[in-house]
């Protein structure tokens, strides 16, 4: 059993308190939950609004029916009681006074009277919202914010328990049933993944929905002893990070489309240089300032050539929180495999929803760093940053770490010693060995994961963040006989082809879902392997998709 | 005293016979043995230009990268090994045109690193363009009418961001600028020098002769502490004369390095021990 619950008000109103204490709570009760937000890029007023959904079964998306609406303002009901279940509620204060057979209207208000704390209005609400849902305050004082001082923790309980007392049951669900669940959003388990991972060095300039995760580096910074800069601008984000990592380094910068697209002249120095780099797109709708702080996946196309030149690299997109934590890890090892760039693509939905997911394992997990010492050096050879090797791969030194030895990097084409050349015979020698390093990361790919039927007659090809959206819409349509599969990408560039291939071939209509104008992974898969897609179905209104409305359009524009 | 040959390269110098950039080169060299930096323990660190190439000419660590970017990798290798000695060779075009905004906040971050800018006020690479230092009504290979923007005072600038050493020298004093060299470089701190540079290929008016006539040298008398004074000095640029030598120095501000608790605090970052599992502590946060 899955239900749905929706926070609406206006920017400043605490919904993120309420969400927060909800989600909490209701983890703590043994609960799969997922929560999203909807805000206005706006500090007061205008309309945002949280979903939260939970149950007793692992929820993997956001869903647009709704069980439960939370309205601390009139707007709230206006713009979501449509969404509302049959068996669905709304509550509000009873100041807000709108008549209407699904409002439970309740004393809010007048209860944070009685504890005389105005602010506890959002925990009343909780409390209610708990209530209506019959699950048990127990422990319920242990998710209050930590921010706040024991007195005002009693009075938000004693809000909570007020709320809890306003209104009966209506619905229930079993509770219990997990323990080792953290709850989490993709920025925060990209941070952790790259803190697990060692990383020392992190430069940003802030840009939503990218900040979070400087945020969180910068408040552990001093913890676990690594350098978080907030730069001038992502030029500088970039080109600082690319110095740090040169000086020996984990280096990682981060920002969104418009910082991304100032960052892109330097990872071609990256790639010149063969300076390990991790790099970070958390995606928003564009061109230019386009939606900022709503969704879309427009940036593939461009993270695929960005650059002037040829140069290796890879491109990892993210799926779920757990593939933000797992992949930030591999990003950063495999940039120091191939002394390259990794970029992240990530975006703002998968930022910042939070869901719960099982705690992360760092057992067998390995940093690997792919530096070199003077062991690679045969008696009075003197260091060449650029040496040719079978693989493409030179050994790395760390300057400043083997005596008597330098290391020179160069932007300009290079000759081994790093010393610029217009040699044609060196040019090409360097840009085979640079080339080559893609043909090698191909054995590192990560094919993508296929969910549905065992023989589909419709596959759906999505990448990164639609992923719980279309896990569910195929569990939904399997479950009415439809024979749908879906196969979500990751590693997207180099492209993984063994499963593309297998079910190119063994279905009748590929379907290209994305959250995008013009089709970008179909188009890389048709650029790659010829195969086309047969139907797209394709967003760019800024919202995430949802699994019933690719459910709806599969059936109303596929079958 | 190391010896100066230890920072030989043999790499072919592309720069134009008689460009003031040699002189450079043999000062910086001389200022580096003087004192005392192995090869290994510095970095030069460029951006695109003539002056740019330099990190080819040394013999010592080098990362010679983006036009206008030299300060970020200079900034961000100091960040994470504050044992090496940091020195970012560029010219009037890469710092003071495509890297300005670098340039601003390079001295508000005060990072202990040397910044040379070898200011010819005309671009050398790209053959002839005016640059942000040169002067009002020059004609140019692109200001066929003459320049029209006014020139840019990036001493002033400097001392007016916050800068703690700010010095202007001439490759035609070589013992000047040994010093001065050498003073930036020990200064605690983000120490600029702006350093006068004939171009012999491309600026015409602004030649050795042509500073020779001008430059004067800041006599004992002169307090570069104080700092309006200072800001004096740094206007003064043309006929009447052009002031070399330490224009302004402030002692004891403290640098980036003292002030961020993790470099002040620790090893350096490159020589932190970490493994996987010390991130257990933050997940757990979340449970």
């Amino acid at each position: 059993m899955k239900y749905n619950i929706l926070i609406g008000g206006q920017a400043g109103q605490g919904m993120d308190t309420i969400s927060d204490v909800l989600e909490k709570h209701l983890k703590s009760r043994g609960l799969f939950v997922f929560s999203n937000k909807d805000y206005m890029s706006r500090v007061r007023g205008g309309h945002n609004f949280i979903q939260i959904r939970f149950g007793d079964e692992p929820v993997y998306s956001h869903y647009p029916e709704l069980d439960l609406i939370i309205a601390l303002d009139k707007n709230t009901i206006e713009f979501h009681r449509d969404r509302l279940k049959a068996s669905g509620s709304i509550i509000a204060d009873e100041l807000i006074a709108y008549q209407n057979e699904r409002v439970i209207s309740l004393p809010i208000t007048k209860a944070t009277k009685e504890i005389g704390f105005y602010k506890a209005f959002g925990m009343v609400a909780a409390g209610a919202a708990l209530k209506y849902f019959n699950i048990s305050l127990e422990g319920v004082e242990k998710v209050l914010p930590k921010k706040f001082s024991d007195e005002i923790k009693t009075k938000n309980l004693d809000a909570i328990k007020k709320g809890y007392e306003l209104l009966e049951s209506r619905l229930s669900l079993s509770e219990g049933c997990t323990s080792n669940n953290i709850l989490i959003n993709g920025n925060t388990a990209i941070a952790l993944g790259a803190l697990a991972g060692g990383l020392s060095f992190y430069s940003a300039y802030p840009m939503t929905p990218a900040t979070s995760i400087m945020t969180y580096l910068s408040k552990k910074q001093v913890e676990a002893g690594i350098v978080v800069e907030q730069v001038e601008d992502e030029i500088s984000a970039i080109n600082m990070a690319i110095g740090a990592s040169y000086a020996g380094a984990r280096a990682m910068t981060g920002s969104s489309g418009g910082g991304f697209s100032l960052m892109v002249e330097a990872l071609g120095l990256a790639g010149i240089t063969e300076t390990p780099l991790v790099v970070v797109n958390s995606q928003r709708p564009g061109p230019a300032t386009g939606l900022p702080t709503r969704t879309e996946q427009s940036d593939l196309s461009f993270m695929l050539t960005a650059s002037h030149g040829e140069f290796p690299r890879m491109v990892i997109a993210l799926r779920n929180p757990e593939d933000a934590f797992y992949q930030t890890f591999r990003a950063l090892n495999l940039a120091d495999k191939y002394q390259t760039v990794v970029m992240i693509l990530t975006d703002q939905y998968l930022a910042d929803y939070r869901m719960t997911i099982p705690k992360f394992k760092l057992d067998g997990l390995k940093i690997e760093r792919y530096i070199s010492g003077e062991e690679v050096l045969e008696e009075g050879e003197e260091y060449r940053r650029y040496k040719l090797t079978g693989n493409g791969i030179s050994p790395r030194l760390i300057p400043g770490k083997v005596e008597g030895q330098i290391v020179l990097v160069d932007s300009d084409e290079h000759t081994e010693y790093s010393h610029i050349t217009e040699s044609a015979e060196v040019r090409n020698a360097m840009m085979e060995k640079r080339m080559k390093k893609l043909e090698l990361m191909k054995e590192d790919i990560i094919e993508p994961e296929y969910f549905g039927v065992e023989k589909p007659e419709v596959v759906l090809i999505g990448w990164g963040s639609t992923y719980g959206p279309l896990k569910e819409a195929v569990e939904m349509l399997n479950n009415e006989g439809y024979r749908v599969g879906a196969l979500s990408f990751g590693d997207i560039y180099p492209l993984p082809q063994k499963l593309l291939r297998k079910y190119a071939e063994e279905a009748k209509v590929l379907v290209n879902v994305e959250q995008n104008y013009t089709g970008q992974l179909a188009k890389l898969i048709m650029q790659e392997t010829g195969i086309k897609m047969d139907k797209s179905i394709l967003k760019y209104d800024g919202r995430q998709i949802d699994p019933k409305e690719i459910y709806n359009r599969v059936i109303s524009e596929v079958l | 005293m190391l010896d100066i040959k230890l920072y030989n390269t043999n790499d072919e110098n592309a720069w134009c016979p008689g460009c003031g950039n040699f002189s450079i080169l043999d000062a910086l060299k001389c200022a580096t043995a003087e004192l005392e930096i192995r090869p290994e323990d510095l970095v030069v660190v460029s951006g695109i230009g003539q002056a740019a190439k330099t990190p080819h000419y040394i013999r010592a660590n080098g990362f010679n990268g983006l036009h206008g970017r030299a300060l970020p990798p200079a900034q961000g290798i100091k960040m994470v090994n504050k044992n090496l000695k940091v020195i970012v060779t560029s010219g009037d075009g890469d710092s003071y045109g495509e890297g300005g905004n670098h340039f601003i906040h390079a001295i508000r971050r005060n990072m202990d690193i040397t910044h040379l800018v070898y200011d010819n006020q005309i671009y050398g690479l790209t053959k002839g363009q005016g640059s942000p230092t040169t002067a009002l009504g020059q004609k140019t290979t692109m200001q066929f009418e003459g320049v029209i923007q006014n020139p840019l005072n990036p001493l002033a600038l400097a001392i007016a961001s916050g800068a703690t050493f700010v010095a202007r020298t001439f490759t035609g004093d070589r013992e000047g600028m040994i010093k001065i060299l050498k003073e930036a470089i020990m200064h605690k701190g983000y120490s600029l020098v702006d350093i006068l540079q004939p171009c012999v290929s491309f600026n015409k008016v602004n030649t050795f002769k042509w500073y020779m006539d001008r430059v004067y040298s800041l006599d004992e008398s002169y307090d570069p502490t104080n700092k309006v004074l200072a800001f004096q000095k740094a206007l003064e640029f043309g006929d009447d004369g052009i002031p070399v030598g330490v224009i302004y120095r402030e002692y004891n501000k403290p640098i980036f390095e003292e002030l961020h608790p993790v470099i002040r605090d620790n090893e350096n970052v490159i020589d932190r021990v970490w493994n996987p599992q010390d991130a257990e502590k933050f997940i757990e946060e979340f449970m």
